[in-house]
């Protein structure tokens, strides 16, 4: 982090990963591989063959659909603040960028100026600076959570619906204790167990949600057991994990897919929320629900001017609403698009 | 029938059971000192914690541990409640109410617009009606229900200010409903109101509720408009549809009669699914508008680390979805006999 610190060097290198990636491309799309890689390549193109004509069949299929193209817009935004945080909002000690610059301890919430681009609030924590590297710890826990919560399910799910029978039994009651409450509640009751903290609420969020993946994906993987290309593969000889990883879950993947995507947005609601009733990251932490919670004396201005403090609430707000709804566009056109029961051609 | 309702019954046990499994699990976490507060009814056997971590065992091992706080439990006895002074089988009783009234008005209005909503928007499939529909479904799916909360707090108390206050009661209502001249027959504001005859009292309570209800709602009706619309366009692909429309019926009859009635069924399994949520939302609408109900008082609880108080909680939001599940499957199989035989 401490490397590059000024915004000309980032800038500079951005260019230099995306000229990087093009000539990658450029690398791809010519037929110079097949000289490089002969046969093989030849092999792994004519295999490829119809998964691209799906590919393109795909993207047409979000070029036709509005609300995806508004998605995809939305999270490129926020991948975009997420990665120049660093120069959208110079942090004052570089290694702990995090911690939101404070200007004085007054109470009353600032509006916004020239020092404070978004204003103050409560304790003068700067709003510009929270909500820009709000968006990293949002894409950070949503990840995180997410790719957690994904992993252990797949591992169980794929376990109990391929052995199925006793073993399939037991982990589906235990995914029916835990899907008995509902998230915020249940990671509630474990984050007060942990201790208040961004990590205790990580944890707890990974412990509520595995089992939804768990069950999605033992659905998934009992509907491709049967088919004949995984009972061929058990019959040339593949052993239970080749047949899993490279038959069973590449067939089951896509409506997993869907889920994590609308789940990117509903860890940030959940883990939002539990910041703002005081159970997430610590005060002056730069995340968004935290400083929504900053703002929950000042909701109404004094007499005459009722809305004198709107920039404490609506901005924050602003942004965990567009991230959220960023992720439930895609996610719902992905399911529209890859649902083969509504996937017209 | 009967035979499917034993079956679903016999399955409820494992469930409870692992529920109860799972509260001790977390219980754990906790050290004996902590714990402690979860096996008094009344907070003056605190001064002996000592005495309570001998008596319940709190530094054996687990399954002794687990055959004393079992037992407690089961004795009705979930423990003592510091943030409200009360205890927590007591609290659960004192709160739920207010969070029923708020699930009385919320929950007709999330399943009625809903459906509304999901039926337009699959007989208008891909027209702009239909976007625009799903589009407000999403919109209303990603809102932070704390932060709609704050906005219509803003708006409302900011320009209209003193028409819908927070908390359940105005102080006078307040001081009249706790008097003797009130009865608290259910402790339902609005209910106990009609039943007392005092209009004022129910105009009172039904401005407090104004707002929660319209947050939680919001929230909620993205769920059952998703689920109405695919079950709608499922309904309409299906041959009866198809041959009431050949036989020249019109459109609205067709909607109405063929596709609408049968489109309904799914919706049913819904019912469990949007009282988790409709808890999930309670727990913060009461907290954002101070509507003292189960879900102010767990925030509340977890925050002054009022560990009987979220343990007791969450056992009984847990035991109550497994039971809506239960009643929702016996309603589904009364109505669709395909589910009980198949």
């Amino acid at each position: 982090m401490s490397l590059m610190t000024d915004p000309i060097s980032q800038i500079a290198f951005a260019l230099a990963l995306f000229a990087l990636g093009l000539s990658i491309l450029k690398l791809l799309s010519t037929s110079r591989l097949t000289v490089l890689f002969g046969a093989r390549w030849t092999k792994f193109k004519a295999s490829m063959k119809p998964r691209m004509r799906e590919l393109k069949f795909s993207l047409r299929r979000v070029k036709d659909s509005p609300l995806s193209i508004v998605g995809i817009c939305i999270i490129a935004f926020f991948v975009a603040i997420a990665l120049l945080a660093p120069v959208l909002a110079r942090p004052e000690d570089p290694d702990d960028p995090y911690r939101i610059p404070r200007d004085g301890f007054s109470p009353t919430p600032r509006p916004p100026n020239e020092n404070h681009r978004f204003g103050t609030t409560e304790g003068q924590f700067d709003i510009y600076y929270g909500v820009i590297w709000g968006t990293r710890t949002a894409f950070r826990v949503s990840i995180i959570v997410v790719g957690a919560a994904l992993l252990i399910g797949l591992v169980v799910g794929s376990i109990a619906g391929y052995y199925g029978g006793i073993v399939d039994e037991i982990f589906m009651r235990i995914t029916d204790i835990f899907l008995a409450f509902p998230y915020i509640i249940l990671a509630m009751a474990f984050v007060t167990a942990f201790g208040a903290s961004l990590d205790s609420v990580m944890k707890a969020l990974i412990i509520v949600w595995w089992p939804s993946y768990a069950r999605l994906i033992r659905a998934e993987v009992l509907s491709v057991r049967e088919e004949d290309y995984v009972e061929a593969a058990k019959a040339v000889g593949g052993s239970d994990f080749r047949v899993i990883t490279r038959h069973v879950l590449p067939n089951s993947i896509y409506p997993v897919l869907v889920m994590a995507s609308l789940d990117m947005g509903a860890v940030v609601l959940v883990a939002a929320a539990m910041s703002f009733l005081g159970l997430g990251a610590p005060v002056g932490y730069a995340d968004w629900g935290q400083m929504i919670g900053f703002s929950r004396n000042w909701i109404v201005g004094p007499p005459g001017n009722p809305l004198a403090y709107w920039y404490t609430v609506v901005i924050p707000g602003l942004f965990i609403f567009f991230f959220v709804l960023g992720w439930n566009l895609l996610g719902d056109a992905f399911r529209d698009i890859l649902d083969p029961k509504l996937r017209r051609r | 029938m009967r035979s499917y309702i034993i079956r679903r019954l016999l399955l409820l046990i494992p469930v409870l059971l692992g529920i109860i499994l799972l509260i001790f699990a977390l219980l754990q976490l906790f050290d004996p000192y902590q714990r402690a507060a979860l096996y008094v009814r009344d907070p003056k056997q605190m001064r002996d914690v000592e005495g309570i971590i001998e008596k319940y065992h709190l530094n054996d091992p687990v399954y002794v541990q687990f055959y004393y706080w079992i037992s407690e439990v089961l004795h009705g006895n979930l423990g003592w409640s510091k943030s409200i002074n009360m205890r927590v089988s007591d609290a659960l009783f004192y709160f739920l109410p207010a969070t029923l009234e708020l699930f009385i008005f919320a929950v007709p209005l999330t399943i009625l617009i809903g459906m509304r909503l999901g039926r337009i928007s699959a007989v208008h499939r891909d027209k702009p009606v239909d976007h625009v529909t799903r589009g407000l479904a999403i919109a209303g799916y990603s809102l932070p229900t704390f932060w709609l909360g704050l906005m219509l707090l803003m708006v409302f108390y900011g320009f209209f200010s003193g028409l819908f206050p927070p908390e359940r009661l105005g102080v006078a209502a307040d001081a009249y409903v706790n008097s003797a001249a009130f009865t608290r027959y259910t402790r339902i504001n609005t209910l106990d109101a009609i039943l007392n005859g005092e209009l004022w009292i129910l105009i009172d309570a039904l401005r407090h509720l104004v707002l929660p209800v319209i947050t939680l709602t919001v929230v909620n009706i993205a769920f059952v408009m998703r689920i109405m619309r695919s079950s709608m366009l499922e309904a309409l692909g299906k041959g009866y549809v198809v041959t009431a429309k050949a036989k020249g019926l019109d459109e609205k009859t067709v909607i109405n009669k063929h596709a609408g009635r049968n489109a309904l069924i799914p919706v049913i399994t819904v019912a469990g699914y949007l009282v988790a949520g409709l808890m999930a939302g309670a727990v913060i609408t009461e907290t954002v508008f101070n509507y003292k109900g189960l879900g102010w008082w767990s925030v509340n609880a977890a925050i002054q680390l009022d560990i009987p108080a979220v343990l007791g909680f969450v056992l009984f939001i847990g035991t109550v979805v497994v039971i809506t599940n239960l009643v929702v499957d016996l309603l589904y199989a009364y109505v669709d006999p395909r589910i009980r035989l198949g």
